[in-house]
């Protein structure tokens, strides 16, 4: 495959890693006093996972696994919101696979699918247009999830819609942004780290600027970077160099898919459809500011909240605590690894999953337990 | 939010609906290309874009692609200096080596288990 | 004394007409289009449409409630018998490269192979939703009849019931095999030891993945066909060119991650295997790579893992690749005496990661 081959290259790989030894070396870093260095996309921590970089990367290299989980940060109340909506006769509710098995307050969609609602599991936005046009009796929802990667999407299904007049067509919009979450885990006096492995994706569609707040505010590196096994160690590399020369810059590693100034249209689409809201709840981080998006006025007969009355746009949110005497909220910011959840492998296993990220298969918890098992091996000797 | 796939474009499928056919190593699946489709759609067959959910959402520069290729290349060639140089100053302490039968090349990959 | 294998003198073939030609196109009688209730109610309707469907195909010998079976390798001491139950509920019921008679034959069939068990016959039991076309009906049983000509097994004896709309997706089928172990052979997944090699005969996936494509709601398309084939020939050449093949396994759900863990728990030993061994077409990687999904999991109808004795590895694959459904047939990786009761894979980097048990069903991702 033309552009994914050329980046799995092992002796490359091996090139890395012994240029990163060499580098940790030299900023003098070790097991017990390592760079904490936070690579912020799920997909970054997938990929760590699966081609064991982290345990390829010297012990002076600790990988601290960011929030940029979507399913992960998805509050519980929204999936009971989801159940809700997807039990009415009238609606086909659609949502992408990673959301179907996150565990909300009772049951995940899956179950609800399993119990009669009309649940679809779709690819893409499109999909969802193409049943709302096959089903006119009927009223399609699309759970719209996801980082700035995936909202341009939603944000353009939402204009097909309104050109074609497709009103059985409604979006359940819980799109969040990368910035404002990054910015609270820098402001957290507990989070400690020292660089950061930028989201390749969804720099793709918001450029690189959008963090140059990280390195002049709070005078971190950070490096945007792709999804291969030789994106990841380039940029951790970069990292590193960074850091050893006592620079602090914002650096893009995929240059070959991020512009620097992102993608206009996308872009222009989001901001023609979408406006920040005051606040929203991230699992784990509580609310942030300006982290969430909404749909405008002017696209208000495709929003699934003002159609159903639900959410935020049905009053007041409701609370929805974590699941008993799991540390969900701490895993996602870096503060604790899985396994130092009192109920990893206990109380939650993929089979019976109490959060997300025992579900998503971006999330720490699941990545953990799918390819960390190799750690617990070795350790056993 | 992350899972982007390299495909080239094979066709136009509906120039005013701005769909394309993609192609991933003959996996076909007809993706959306408003968010590249900045002049005229028929310059995009053949190139090679970054697929997200049906829609294409970025081109593949082939030479930034081909840079970075070469930056591996050349940390390459750096190693193979580095090594060298590390080779003849072993060469040069030859004698300790004998001296001190524990001495260790240096370790290249870090943990690798 | 009857040669092992020849029931020709108690079950009847198809015979050739006039002109020793094959009939393939049998004159039907049934005018219906679709299947009715009144199809399963037990009376005139029900007997015309097994008789047109059904037995005129499979012709088995007489129409009593039960088939009288006859094999002189039964007789042999020590021989065993072996018997196998299975259900299809394949979704689409047909795809590239099948349908769900040509799975239901070839699984029976391979159920019974993997154990060493020359396969014999088969019943098939039909479950049918009120509306299903008739013609679809008659396309499933053709397949079968095909399948197991080729597979050199009999349908002997079957059911048919119809339930209401809704109550079945068109067609459920039920099938059990019976199948004759000779003297002497032995396979079970606690006979693997470390040292042993593991063999795939093929590419990996190719079922799983067509079968999402044809589903039709992930809108992809590609050329790619369901590997499914009877694996009884594959498996009758390798036992002879290495009888100290311990275990096979064939690896239909939950692919070959799902297959190699049950041994590893069986034998109480631990499997390696190399991810850069795995055979793949580039369709299937990029099917995959599209859906965030992981081969390992794929579901595959052609296609076995076996284990034999290091030192008769080479006669094995020779063996194997001399029969067209094993033309691609590799070694995977093998087993060993850490970590028992797991299986790891070495990743392209040198690294390794544990292959666990499929948790639920893989689902596509876009994260």
């Amino acid at each position: 495959m033309k552009y994914v081959e050329e980046f799995r290259d092992p002796k490359a790989a091996q090139r890395l890693l012994a240029a990163i030894a060499r580098t940790v070396e030299e900023i003098g870093a070790t097991k017990e006093s390592p760079v904490y260095i936070m690579e912020i996309c799920g997909g970054h921590t997938h990929a760590i996972f699966r081609y064991g970089l982290d345990r390829l990367t010297p012990a002076g290299v600790e990988f601290i696994h960011g929030p940029g989980c979507p399913v992960c940060v998805l509050p519980r109340s929204r999936v009971d919101e989801c159940i809700e909506l997807a039990e009415r006769p009238e609606v086909i509710f659609t949502s992408f696979g990673d959301a179907m098995r996150v565990p909300g307050t009772g049951k995940s969609l899956m179950q609800a699918k399993a119990e009669g609602a009309d649940i679809r599991m779709i690819y893409s936005p499109l999909d969802a247009l193409a049943l709302a046009r096959r089903h006119p009796d009927r009223e399609v929802v699309f759970f719209g999830l996801g980082f700035e990667t995936t909202t341009p999407s939603t944000a353009l299904s939402i204009q097909m819609a309104a050109r074609e007049g497709l009103n059985n067509f409604s979006v359940f919009c819980n799109h969040i942004t990368v910035p404002p979450p990054i910015k609270a885990l820098l402001e957290d006096p507990y989070v400690a780290l020292d660089g950061f492995v930028g989201p390749g994706h969804v720099s793709m569609v918001i450029g690189i600027h959008a963090y140059d707040f990280i390195a002049k505010d709070y005078g971190k590196p950070i490096v945007v970077a792709g999804f291969e096994p030789l994106d990841l160690l380039q940029s951790v590399l970069m990292v590193l160099e960074q850091i050893r020369d006592g620079r602090a810059e914002v650096e893009n590693q995929y240059a070959r898919v991020v512009p620097e100034h992102g993608n206009p249209l996308s872009l222009a689409a989001i901001s023609d459809v979408y406006e920040s809201r005051p606040s929203f709840e991230w699992r784990g981080l509580g609310e942030i500011e300006a982290s969430g998006l909404r749909i405008r006025a002017a696209y208000r007969a495709f929003d699934a909240e003002e159609k159903f009355g639900i959410g935020y746009g049905a009053g007041s949110p409701r609370e929805v605590s974590e699941p008993e005497g799991s540390a969900c909220g701490l895993v996602m910011t870096g503060r604790a690894k899985p396994t130092d959840c009192p109920q990893y492998g206990i109380g939650c296993t993929p089979e019976t999953p109490l959060g997300a990220l025992m579900v998503s298969s971006e999330g720490a918890c699941a990545a953990y337990w799918q390819y960390g098992g190799m750690r617990a091996l070795e350790a056993a000797g | 939010m992350c899972l982007g796939i390299p495909a080239k474009i094979v066709e136009i499928t509906d120039a005013d609906a701005l769909m394309a056919m993609a192609d991933i190593s003959g996996v076909r699946r007809e993706v959306n290309v408003s968010c590249i489709a900045d002049g005229p759609l028929e310059r995009l067959v053949g190139s090679y874009v970054l697929i997200h959910v049906g829609f294409a959402m970025a081109e593949i520069d082939e030479i930034e692609a081909q840079r970075t290729l070469e930056a591996l290349e050349a940390l390459g060639e750096a190693q193979e200096t580095l090594e060298a140089i590390t080779e003849s100053a072993r060469a040069l302490d030859g004698a300790r080596i004998e001296e001190n039968p524990r001495f260790e090349a240096p370790r290249l990959g870090g943990r690798v288990s | 004394m009857l040669p092992i294998g020849n029931t020709a003198a108690c079950v009847r073939w198809r015979l050739p007409d006039e002109d020793g030609q094959m009939n393939m196109e049998r004159p039907t009688h049934l005018r219906d289009k679709i299947v009715t209730m009144a199809h399963g109610g037990g009376g005139k309707a029900m007997r015309d449409l097994i008789e047109d469907v059904f037995t005129s195909v499979f012709q088995p010998d007489g129409m009593e409630d039960q088939a009288r079976l006859f094999d002189a390798s039964f007789s042999v001491p020590g021989a065993a018998l072996a018997l196998t139950t299975d259900s299809f509920v394949v979704d689409p019921l047909e795809f590239p490269g099948g349908d769900i008679g040509k799975i239901a034959v070839c699984g029976t069939v391979n159920d019974l192979a993997v154990g060493g068990a020359r396969p014999l016959w088969l019943s098939a039991a039909f479950i049918v939703e009120e509306g299903c076309e008739i013609a679809l009906l008659r396309r499933i049983v053709a397949s079968m009849d095909e399948e197991a000509r080729q597979a050199g097994v009999r349908i002997v004896t079957g059911d048919t019931k119809v339930v209401g709309r809704g109550a079945a997706d068109k067609v459920f089928v039920t099938t059990s095999g019976v199948g004759v172990i000779p003297p002497g052979r032995s396979l079970a997944a606690s006979h693997v030891r470390p040292g042993d090699v593991a063999i795939v005969n093929g590419v990996l996936g190719d079922h799983g993945v067509t079968i999402l494509a044809a589903r039709g709601d992930l809108a992809l398309s590609s050329n790619l066909m369901s590997d499914c084939a009877g694996l009884g020939h594959l498996m009758e050449a390798a036992l002879k060119a290495a009888p100290g093949l311990r275990a096979a396994r064939d690896l239909t759900r939950g692919g070959l991650a799902s297959a190699l863990n049950e041994i590893a728990q069986a034998a109480a030993c631990g499997i390696e295997i190399v991810e850069t061994a795995l055979p793949l077409r580039p369709e299937v990687s990029g099917m995959c790579e599209v859906l965030g999904l992981d081969p390992l999991y794929l579901a595959n109808e052609g296609r076995l893992v076996l284990f034999v004795p290091e030192d008769e590895a080479e006669a094995a694959l020779a063996a194997m690749r001399s029969v067209d459904v094993g033309k691609g047939a590799c070694v995977i990786g093998h087993v060993v005496s850490h970590h028992p009761g797991m299986v790891v894979m070495k990743t392209r980097f040198g690294g390794s990661r544990i292959v666990d048990m499929l948790i639920g069903e893989q689902l596509p991702r876009i994260c």
